[in-house]
């Protein structure tokens, strides 16, 4: 197999590579201009047409979310990028913006054409302060250039470009937890319909997307829906609902392998190649035990899962909640899968808004749960009430606002049933495992 | 006597025509003062609420809400340390890592060192996991961390 050549990642090992004369220099902003040539409906059905799905985790359509905005509407129409990447494993956002800031900006210019937008506002992380000097550089480089503000490149299109900082908080990245915080409240995710095309930030039709879809944007522009639809997996026949995955995706790759990285591959790779061939491979000769698909929200592969593809279907057919971020975690198999649950409850716990009882106190009761099987004092029908839990919280039973809960959910439903009997032969053990750092660590 | 200078309402004020009404700038103005002041004190509120058109109530509940910003009964030291304890972190020594550390600076997780100099935190996931364990200092991050190298940084930072 030939090897495959980046494109997101094409420039992120050039010296310089975040300022605006070398990106012109490799042909940047000349998908801007063929865009800006095109009607703007003819932008959103070219984007459509390559099948583009969201990368921030939920894999929607790109082009069908910018043709749900209502016809003729009299504005403002906003876009709102998710920089908020917090889905722990994942970081391929950061790199998109540190390494190549200028190719996500262009991606914003062109789909603020498309959706007939003047405004579009970065929803950045706090904790990326490179992200935000370098982001904040390259916008000022592109007022300075015509390329932002008014009559971009001569055409007569306007727009502005903010960025704004969020405050640690994981909620952000839902993208109405995102308005709300954007428009200076507390981030409680709203309940949906109206979904933010018709009435998003500060009730105005608003279009969500992730960094990495807007980056996807600019090279669709330049190369093509062909060469978009030649990378991926076309949709299962006999599933009607399947949309393919096309286009490259970043995968992010961490935990116990011997190279953590990110690598540009058409979607669709096997967990096992990822670890084996481009995280190169297990750490200190073990073998894996759990790999996450796709951020912690995901839930877990077994180590008989491995040749799962990670497409948008892939994961959902081993039980997972879907491809989410990509991001893979690799978990060794000296690693305890209590101790493993423990640290996903506990992260969801944390980020909970609170809004909704069967998420804000599902988190706390599971993570309370795990403590106490960690620290040996845990039942055996411990397992079965952390399954009912789980099971009761979500989108998907529809107890819940958002989809935080059933990310907290599916981590803990494919541990206590692909892990089941290491939970057992812990509990009945009676052992306690927990270390002095993590009995510091259980007291916040 | 007033709490925020008229260099801070200044810069607060260069954030409205960023965005179309004034309390969209909560965030921003809460962290041009956190950020000077170290946390953000019931007058300071009250301040930023004037400037806002707000209620003081609004910008309170808003602040609250984000457990980033400290109010002045603990007040962030000159440094700000994170820890990251999550998931790719904890399988590679990240828990290990904040333990010592509140042991070598003497401080508890959350609590800031006696000379005011360095505030001690957890973080969840810093999205940096291919460098896991890793640090953030202020808002930089630092990657692949030992518990020697992680002293050395934040000194010379
Ligand atoms: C709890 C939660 C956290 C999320 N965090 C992010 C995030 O950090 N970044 C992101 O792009 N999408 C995140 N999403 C998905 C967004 O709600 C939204 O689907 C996405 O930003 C849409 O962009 P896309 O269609 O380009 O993927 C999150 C969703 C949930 C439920
Ligand atoms: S599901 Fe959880 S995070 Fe989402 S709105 Fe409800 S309480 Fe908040
Ligand atoms: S888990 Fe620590 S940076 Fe992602």
């Amino acid at each position: 197999m030939p090897r495959f050549e980046p494109v997101l990642l094409k420039r992120i090992d050039k010296p310089n590579s975040a300022a605006l004369a070398g990106y012109r220099a490799d042909g940047g902003y000349t998908a801007l201009k063929k865009a800006l040539a095109m009607a703007p409906d003819d932008v959103t059905n070219l984007v459509k047409d390559s099948g583009l799905r969201g990368r921030g985790g939920a894999g929607f359509s790109a082009g069908a979310k910018w043709s749900f905005l209502p016809k003729n509407h009299p504005g403002p129409i906003y876009l709102c990028v998710n920089a908020d990447e917090s889905e722990p494993g994942t970081f391929n956002n950061r790199i998109l913006m540190e390494q190549d800031p200028h190719q996500l900006l262009e991606g914003i210019a062109i789909a603020c054409h498309a959706i007939r937008s003047n405004a579009a506002y970065i929803y950045l992380r706090y904790e990326y302060g490179r992200s935000y000097r370098v982001l904040d550089a390259a916008i000022k480089e592109c007022y300075a250039a015509g390329l932002l503000g008014e009559n971009i490149l001569g055409t007569g299109f306007k727009l502005d470009v903010r960025l704004h900082r969020g405050a640690g908080a994981y909620i952000c990245g839902e993208e109405t937890g995102l308005i709300e915080s954007l428009e200076g409240k507390r981030a409680w995710p709203r309940i949906k319909p109206p979904y933010p095309a018709i009435e998003g930030l500060f009730r105005k039709p608003t279009i969500v997307n992730n960094v990495e879809t807007l980056c996807c944007v600019t090279h669709i522009l330049t190369r093509g829906v062909e060469w978009f639809k030649s990378m991926g997996v076309p949709p299962d026949p006999n599933n009607k609902r399947d949309q393919g995955s096309y286009g490259p995706k970043l995968y992010c790759i961490s935990g116990h392998v011997n190279k953590p990285c990110c690598v540009e591959l058409p979607l669709g790779v096997m967990a096992r190649e990822l670890i084996d061939v481009h995280g190169g491979g297990v750490w200190k000769g073990r073998k894996a035990k759990a790999v996450v698909p796709g951020g912690i929200s995901m839930g877990f592969l077994s180590a008989n899962e491995l040749d799962t593809k990670l497409d948008f279907e892939g994961p959902g057919k081993v039980g997972c909640l879907g491809l989410g971020t990509a991001a893979v975690v690799v978990i060794d198999d000296q690693t305890s899968m209590v101790d493993v649950l423990y640290n996903c409850c506990r992260f969801m716990s944390h980020e909970s808004c609170g809004q909704c009882t069967p998420c804000r106190e599902g988190t706390a009761w599971m993570t309370k749960i795990l403590e106490r099987i960690r620290t040996g004092r845990g039942k055996l029908e411990d397992i079965d009430l952390l399954y009912e839990v789980a099971n009761s919280m979500g989108i998907i039973p529809g107890t819940t606002i958002c989809g935080l809960a059933d990310g907290a959910a599916w981590p803990v439903k494919n541990a206590v049933t692909k892990f089941r009997g290491e939970f057992e032969e812990y509990i009945r053990s009676g052992r306690s495992s927990i270390t002095p750092a993590q009995q510091l660590m259980a007291a916040h | 006597m007033a709490v925020l200078t008229e260099e801070i309402r200044n810069r607060i004020r260069a954030e409205f025509p960023k965005y179309p009404n004034r309390r969209a700038v909560t965030l921003p103005a809460l962290h041009i003062v956190h950020e000077a002041q170290r946390a953000v004190s019931p007058e300071a509120m009250k301040e930023i609420a004037e400037l806002l058109e707000l209620h003081p109530a609004e910008v309170a509940d808003t602040m609250s809400f984000y457990g980033f910003f400290r109010t002045p009964d603990r007040p962030l030291g000159t440094k700000r340390v994170w820890v990251c304890r999550s998931l790719s972190c904890m399988l590679r020594g990240g828990e290990e890592l904040l333990a010592d550390l509140t042991k070598r600076l003497n401080s508890n997780v959350g609590g800031t060192t006696a000379d005011g100099n360095v505030t001690l935190e957890f973080a969840e996931c810093l999205g940096a996991c291919e460098q896991a364990p890793c640090i953030l200092v202020n808002d930089e991050c630092h990657g692949n961390q030992t518990q020697d190298s992680v002293l050395k940084l934040i000194e010379n930072k």
